[in-house]
């Protein structure tokens, strides 16, 4: 047998390094391709070993994740990977291609960042006046629309699928390199999320509030998650619960052209005005109710 | 549904929470979610496999909310047979054990 190294590439997105390692150089170029912006110099906190089959051609099958004891199992059929909780470590069989590869590593960070209390959602984000805003949506809702419309000062974080993760005020987004229309990935950055926008398209640019529960309902049906797994839904459930308690959800309508970005710009600024006017409402009241207590 | 005597229970494969006055209701097996409104919470949240559901119509539905009893009765039922229908409730005409948490 031929003596032959691994070659190593570390590719850390939502801030989780992740050592991706093959045989094959033309593999690495496209790994390296791909991710480029999201390679880091980080200790990885796991490992995928990557060997390569030529015979799986590329599926639209339905992808099925479970557990098996200490190890996840993800099959669709272009691929079929294994990865161990207790040692960080897996192993990947799959086409060369870079859909099956996207989806692998979309999967694996959709398992870790929900044992951690965040989450991948299908959404466009970007970060305005040093603040991340995320625009969810069915497909058509018109997340690659905000993207394109955005102005030169905002930094796109991803047009399909954002990332998610808390922090100890509320929750951060974080820049993906999976895009979507867009086909360009976002940067590698990350902000503190200010608000989440369910898009609608319209003939007028509005912001309505939602109910919680519909808010938990629209974020759970677009929060990507593939586990049969009964311990990660509930953590999931219950995350999604903290995040709607703690970040600002809103329905979008908006008519697509660039003016739609000022009611974004401003958003924060109108919140904060809309709390002190009931701030002020609520110490009006409480101040005329002194004398018929005095 | 028959509906002389029958129990109900939550499944184990599920993840619930309540917020707001509803109840959210996710099955861990196919990622399928429902959002319950009061009745339909109620209903769930008596379902411990051990009281019939007519009993939990009667104390639990027809006391708290203003409801014709046959038509909670018709209406709890249809409602049974949908969870279970999707996995989160489970049905039989004996008692049963409660897979879930409370």
């Amino acid at each position: 047998m031929m003596a032959a190294a691994r070659k190593v590439t570390c590719v850390e997105i939502g801030g989780i390094p992740i050592a991706l390692s093959t045989f094959d150089d033309g593999f690495l170029d496209l790994l390296r391709h791909r991710y480029d912006g999201f390679l880091s110099a980080s200790r990885p906190e796991f490992e995928l070993e990557f060997d390569l089959t030529r015979t799986v051609p590329p599926s639209d099958d339905d992808v099925r994740v479970r557990r098996e004891g200490d190890e996840w199992l993800l099959e669709r059929g272009d691929f079929r990977a294994r990865w161990n909780l207790r040692t960080g470590r897996g192993t990947v069989r799959q086409n060369a291609n870079p859909y099956s590869l996207d989806s692998v590593l979309r999967i694996l960070h959709s398992l870790i960042v929900a044992g951690r209390g965040g989450f991948l959602l299908h959404a466009a984000s970007a970060i305005c006046n040093g603040q991340a805003y995320l625009f969810s949506g069915i497909s058509g809702a018109g997340k690659t629309t905000m993207t394109r419309l955005a102005p030169a000062d905002v930094t796109l974080l991803t047009d399909e699928i954002s990332y998610i993760r808390p922090n100890p005020n509320g929750y951060s987004a974080f820049g993906t390199p999976f895009a979507g229309e867009l086909a360009k990935a976002g940067e590698n950055c990350t902000a503190p999320v200010a608000a989440l926008f369910f898009l609608e398209q319209g003939p007028e640019n509005r912001v309505d509030e939602l109910p919680p529960a519909e808010a938990v309902r629209r974020l759970m049906r677009n929060i990507l998650f593939f586990a049969e797994d009964q311990a990660l839904v509930e953590r999931l459930l219950a995350t999604a619960c903290d995040f709607v308690a703690r970040v600002p959800i809103r329905r979008l309508t908006f008519y697509p052209d660039a003016r739609v970005w000022d009611l974004v710009r401003n958003f924060d600024r109108n919140l904060e005005r809309d709390f002190d006017r009931n701030l002020d409402r609520d110490d009006a009241c409480n101040s005329q109710e002194v004398p018929e207590h005095a | 549904m028959p509906e002389n005597c029958i129990y109900i229970a939550r499944s184990s494969a599920i993840a619930a929470r309540a917020l707001a006055g509803e109840m959210m209701v996710m099955n861990s097996a196919d990622s399928t979610f429902f959002t319950l409104n009061e009745v339909a919470t109620a209903i769930f949240q008596a379902a411990d496999g051990r009281t019939p559901l007519r009993e939990i119509v009667r104390d639990r539905i027809c006391e708290q909310f203003d409801v014709d009893p046959e038509q909670a009765q018709a209406d709890a039922e249809q409602f049974v047979t949908e969870l279970s229908g999707h996995g989160v409730l489970l049905v039989s005409n004996q008692p049963l054990a409660s897979e879930a948490p409370r």
